[in-house]
């Protein structure tokens, strides 16, 4: 289980560009002192790719961005949950992993709680959608999930959609541009969760969906942000004639 | 899982005192089983395992008309073991009765078209099912030799005349013409270890049995564990394994 | 109508002046093609075909492992299911494993154990299907093939890719790569497993008859064709995710 800060480095790196990507197995080097990130392992001071990815080696550091993989829950990362048991003293939450967050009333609800007095389903019911942090991750699986942060909160209404974990930063795209694309676009409200699950609420909710969706299964295509901005641009045209 | 048995095994010890290449006191009684066409009852250390043929008349495989058949099935009996359960077959017990088939098959040591009663349409099957009595580790090796001299003593039943099996009466012998022996070596660390016990098996991870011949041919392999081997050591393995099979064959 | 292939027991000789009935030479692999990524619902999954031998595997995982005690506390487990389609065979193979499935499913997966790393997944499971469609020969080592390359588009962990390969003696000549006749006519055939940067074997089973030379000879060649099938596999891999690439870099600097 992975402590470390997750990455954006695929979107925030244009020198990467021509990286050959790596397949289990293959040697990306001797390890001289640098630090190991995810998806490599060492064996006789060697160091060999164990996922399929693209690497990022510089004097400091080896690790590796996959190319695909389940979410795996990293501290600090912003997701969305579904609440899916209620217990004595706090929630367990649904992250599309298999993991599951536990989330303590302690770090769910501001005001005090008297846990032998009070049905915590007033605050958070089963089928609950939320936005929050990962407080802590443990080597043995344990997740804990906190809504004291900015930014987290009850998502009411909407949908939630499922799609693979590393194709999130494309959904996001730099600096944000893809999704506030979408989300103008489309006029709806949208939370992206780091473990791919996105909420999505909205008149127009089908067409984000749809082109979240694209972006996800199609992205050999040439012109993918072209591409999208068609794909909104008529159901803009749609809403002007209304 | 580190234990007992691996310190001693890694420092070329074992408990009984034997070397890495030794097995247990092996004891073959033969002909144990009265309803039994052929039977053996064998004992390497204290594992123990139990076979009985039984000759029955059957109908061939389409592909051949003119052979007989083979049947070879094994029951991991809870008696035997407290890490035995009740119900159909796990996936060792199937392993062990279908690594013995093979052993007995391939060597050609039973003439199948021997056993043709009428072509196409009736011929005898031989079925040997293996029974574990006590397993004290090495149960490949045991059961294999079990067969074999089950095999080895079993008789033909005299058919009546419309080829129906008489039981309590015999004419002839089933003719076995080859002596194949299963030998499985196990690997632990950089040590090659023969007829492991309960203890020892539970450490080791890496295990190939060879079928081995008479004639030194090899008529089987199995590789067992989930760790790796080098070519190097499959290699050596093999030719532990012929090695050993000539002393084993001699208990025959 | 169509055309049934003979691979029932033949007189026929199988080999004539180093070519066999196929065409092919005495090392020759069949015509392989390998996919990935062709069953949507998984985590992971790819298609591999060696001659008419075909076999699809689909990869679920890691995820949750259920009943509990089945759980490993500090570490993932893998579970693999080597099942034939009723239809993969001349005559309908009844549904349901069998003695046969179960043996094939439990080497099967040990021949993956070896390589996955599933120590940071503690208490799940990855779960391995491979269906074979179709059967001409050496059915196991084609799934291990797809199911390696599965595990590899899952994102799960591996400390190589696992290759697998049959060789055997038919006639008296020793060879690469059974078709369904050549099988059931062998005097000997060997399926292996191995993981291939690491020259280490993880799946070896054989029957018949072979001298111990003969046998360390198709060792041997073994591991020669598992080099060519393991080279196959990374530029099906890369190809597969360096299209997808390409295109995206391109669009993200437009």
């Amino acid at each position: 289980m992975e402590n470390e800060e997750n990455d954006d480095d695929r979107i925030e790196e244009p020198s990467m560009s021509r990286r050959e990507i790596v397949v289990p197995g293959e040697c990306l080097g001797e390890r001289n002192g640098r630090k190991l990130g995810r998806g490599v392992y060492i064996e006789d001071e060697k160091i060999y790719a164990k996922i399929v990815g693209i690497p990022i080696i510089n004097e400091n550091e080896i690790k590796l961005i996959p190319m695909s993989g389940a979410y795996m829950p990293v501290i600090n990362d912003n997701i969305i949950g579904i609440i899916s048991k209620i217990e004595s003293s706090g929630w367990l939450v649904d992250i599309a992993s298999p993991y599951e967050a536990y989330l303590p009333v302690s770090d769910g609800v501001d005001e005090f709680v008297d846990i032998h007095k009070t049905d915590l389903s007033r605050f958070f019911d089963i089928g609950d959608v939320i936005f929050c942090k990962l407080s802590k991750v443990t080597r043995d699986g344990s997740v804990r999930a906190s809504m004291r942060s900015l930014g987290a909160r009850k998502l009411f209404g909407g949908v939630v959609m499922d799609i693979e974990p590393t194709k999130v930063p494309r959904i996001i795209g730099r600096g944000g541009s893809m999704i506030n694309m979408i989300k103008e676009r489309t006029d709806s409200a949208i939370y992206v969760g780091k473990n791919g699950l996105i909420w999505i609420r909205g008149d127009n909710k089908e067409k984000a969906i749809e082109a979240i969706k694209i972006i996800e299964k199609e992205s050999h295509s040439t012109g993918l942000t072209d591409r999208i901005e068609k794909l909104l641009d008529v159901q803009g045209e749609e809403n002007d004639e209304n | 899982m580190k234990s007992y048995a691996y310190d001693l095994l890694i420092n070329d010890k074992r408990i009984d005192g034997r070397k890495l290449d030794e097995y247990r006191t092996i004891e073959i009684k033969q002909d144990r089983i009265k309803h039994a066409d052929g039977s053996a009852v064998v004992t390497i250390g204290k594992t123990k395992v139990m076979v009985g043929v039984k000759m029955e008349v059957g109908t061939p495989f389409s592909d051949t008309p003119d052979e007989g058949t083979l049947m070879v099935n094994s029951e991991f009996a809870p008696i035997a073991s407290p890490d035995f359960e009740t119900g159909p077959p796990n996936e060792d017990s199937v392993e062990l009765a279908r690594v013995v088939d093979r052993g007995l098959r391939e060597s050609h040591c039973v003439d199948f078209k021997k056993l043709c009663i009428t072509s196409g349409e009736k011929v005898w099957t031989v079925f040997v099912d293996i029974h574990i009595i006590n397993d004290d580790g090495n149960l490949i090796d045991c059961s294999f030799l079990a067969s074999l001299a089950a095999l080895m003593n079993t008789k033909l039943p005299s058919l009546d005349d419309e080829n129906k099996v008489i039981r309590g009466e015999s004419e002839e012998n089933l003719e076995v013409n080859h002596q194949p022996i299963e030998v499985t070596v196990s690997k632990l660390e950089d040590k090659f270890i023969l007829d492991p016990d309960a203890d020892e098996e539970k450490t080791i991870n890496c295990k190939l049995t060879v079928a081995v011949r008479e004639d030194d041919m090899i008529c089987a392999l199995q590789k067992q564990g989930n760790l790796e081997l080098s070519i190097e050591d499959t290699k050596k393995i093999i030719e532990i394994a012929i090695e050993k099979s000539k002393e084993l064959r001699k208990f025959l | 109508m169509y055309k049934v292939k003979k691979m029932t027991k033949t007189d026929e000789k199988l080999v004539v002046n180093g070519k066999r009935l196929d065409g092919r030479s005495l090392k020759d692999l069949r015509n392989i093609e390998m996919s990935i990524d062709v069953i949507d619902r998984a985590n992971g999954s790819a298609r591999v075909k060696f001659g008419d031998t075909e076999a699809i595997t689909s990869v679920f995982g890691p995820r949750k492992l259920y009943p509990r005690f089945m759980q490993e506390a500090d570490t993932g487990i893998i579970r693999y299911r080597y099942n034939m389609a009723p239809f993969s065979v001349i005559d309908r193979k009844r549904p349901g494993p069998g003695r046969r499935g179960m043996e094939i499913s439990k080497v099967s997966k040990l021949a993956f154990e070896p390589s996955t790393i599933l120590d940071d997944f503690p208490r799940t499971v990855v779960d391995i299907f491979t269906e074979i469609i179709q059967a001409d020969g050496s059915t196991r080592v084609t799934g291990i093939n797809a199911a390696s390359m599965a595990l590899a588009t899952a994102g799960v962990p591996m400390k190589d890719l696992v290759v697998a390969c049959s060789v055997g003696k038919i006639g008296d000549e020793l060879v690469v790569d059974l078709n369904g006749l050549e099988d059931n006519n062998s005097e000997a055939d060997v399926a292996i497993a191995m993981l291939p940067t690491r020259g280490k074997i993880s799946l070896l089973q054989m029957d018949g008859r072979l001298t111990k030379e003969e046998m360390f000879k198709l060792i041997d060649f073994a591991v020669e064709t598992c080099t060519i099938i393991h080279e196959k596999q990374k530029e099906a891999i890369k190809q597969h995710y360096e299209s997808k690439r390409n295109l995206e870099e391109e669009d993200e600097n437009e």
